[in-house]
This record gives C-alpha cells, structure tokens and sequence, in this order.
C-alpha cells in the first residue's frame, strides 16, 4: 500500500530556508508571496490489506522516528 | 567504574580531539562504539559531534535508536554526568534527554568560528568549574545549531555573547533540570591548547572530569 506522510514544522518554530526563499520571490517581482514553508514529505511503501491498520502502523512510525514531536506535526495519507 | 565513555557513531568526527582534550585534563577516557550495550564500567559519557549517521531524517534521529541510547539514559536517569557536544546535543535533544531541537541556522550558513560565551549558570557539570559571567571565547562549527524550545521553560548555562545562529535566548549550552546532563553546540574541545587559538575551553571539560570524579567517588 502506498503512504504518503507530510511532515510540517509547526507554525510557530522558524523556516530560515522558507524565509529565505520567499525573499528571493519577492526580489524577482513576485510581490504577491506572503509566505513561504518548506516541509518534507515522506513515501512509503507498507505491506498490509487494511487502510485503518497501514494508518495505525505508520502513524506509529512517525511518533517513533518520522517527525520530531518538539517541532513537527505530520498527516498520514493512505492510497 | 571509572572514566568516561566517548561515544563514537558512525558520522562522529570530532572523537579524537573529545578524547585527547579528556585525557590531557587529566581524565580517564575510552572510545566506546554505538553498538555497545553495556557502560556500566563508565561513570560519565561523552556524545561527540559530528555527523552520526549522516544526520539523515534530522540531524541525531537515528543515533537516538543506536543501541547505546539505552546505556546513556540509564546514566542520565542515575545522575551521572552526561554531556553532548555539537552533533551530540543535537541526538540528547532528539531522545529527549535535552529539551528542545536545533534547526538550520538562521541565515542558513555553516558557520565556523570562535565565538564569545558568557556562562550564566554554574550548577551544571560543564559548568561547575566556571564563574558565573565569565567570558569564554571557544570554536562554534556547526549548520544546525539554531535551538529552539517551544515550552519556554529550559536550563540555559551558557550563552553566546552576539547572537551566531538564531538560537533562542542565545543559547549555546542547555542543561535539564538536574544539571547533570548538558548539551553545548560550540567545540570546548577545541579550545585547550594556546597552539590552536584558546585554552577557554578547559574550564568547562574540567568542571565535567571534576563532576565525573565526584560521581567515581559517590558509588
């Protein structure tokens, strides 16, 4: 099965690289951007026929590994 | 038990100046491999910096799960001194022992050079040895060394002098509660010989050694 995790630092924790980036828009006219986040995503895929039990499993891989709980919050997409 | 344990992932590259300075200041000191599950020989642990495992994931997220970790919490947990520099505050950061994370810095260079601390708390054991307000000026050689604490609520020991890196509070070494574990991101391990720029260092790696023969002396 594949799963898709988005693993996104929490609004209030500092993107330098996004910072930076929405700067570098912005000195090339693109006037419009407000913000900019990078995040990571993450592709696995997990053996298993049940999407509730491939969610459970690789939610426990994030709590365990994939995200940093301090700074991160993630998303486990299915499918 | 005796000595401290240096604790060598693989991606550590600072082991060798960690052990020589130990063992110049007078201490016991012994390379120990990750994969080592037993330290009960050690009274105090040293994580060194580097690059453990290629700061894959996040930086110090996968030397979390070296099998070590488990003897270096056991130490932690007894009170023995524990110390992370650099690479290694980043990993006591990722298993919790250290609150907080460190990110890119600021302005998304690696930076490399020495740099002045003040040290603001001495009831650590890196900073046991020092004055409260003293100046120290050691080597910061590091990209991620931008910590921050979402909870507000952390044992600062030593602050960098001029803001390098973005950290919050201008952190540069972070204790827990007990004191007798601490990560600090600049190198004092670089900075005990004149020949190299600065002797600064010592006093912070000499109030660790002293802490580390405390706890020798109290089991």
């Amino acid at each position: 099965m594949n799963v898709t995790v988005n693993i996104t630092r929490r609004p209030e924790i500092a993107d330098p690289q996004g910072t930076t980036v929405a700067r570098a828009l912005r000195d090339l006219g693109h006037d419009s951007v407000e913000s900019v986040r990078i995040d990571r995503t993450i592709h696995l895929i997990v053996d298993g026929d049940d999407v509730e039990e491939v969610r459970q499993a690789v939610t426990a891989m994030c709590e365990q590994l994939l995200a940093n709980p301090v700074l991160e919050d993630f998303e486990v997409i299915v499918g | 038990m005796s000595g401290i344990a240096v604790v060598v992932f693989p991606g550590s590259n600072c082991e060798f100046d960690t052990l020589y300075a130990l063992r110049t200041l007078g201490a016991q000191a012994e390379l120990v491999w990750h994969r080592e599950t037993d330290l009960s020989d050690f009274a105090g642990a040293v994580l060194p910096g580097g690059f453990a495992h290629g700061d894959y994931l996040r930086t110090g997220a996968i030397a979390g799960f070296s099998p070590v970790m488990a003897e270096v919490r056991r130490m932690a947990a007894q009170g023995r001194p524990v110390l992370g520099i650099c690479n290694g505050f980043q990993i006591l950061c990722e298993v919790g022992l250290l609150p907080g994370a460190l990110i890119p810095n600021r302005d998304l260079r690696f930076i490399c050079r020495d740099v002045e601390l003040e040290v603001v708390d001495t009831g650590s054991v890196l900073t046991a040895a020092a004055t409260p307000g003293q100046r120290l000026r050691v080597p910061l050689n590091s990209y991620e060394g931008n910590w921050v604490d979402p909870s507000n609520d952390s044992r600062i020991v030593v602050r960098y002098v001029e803001d390098p890196n973005g950290a919050q509070e201008q952190a540069a070494a972070v204790a827990n509660d007990k004191g007798n574990v601490v990560g600090i991101m600049p190198h004092p391990e670089r900075a005990i010989d004149a020949m190299v720029g600065s002797t600064d260092g010592r006093v912070l790696l000499e109030g660790f050694i002293a802490s580390v023969d405390r706890e020798e002396s109290r089991v």
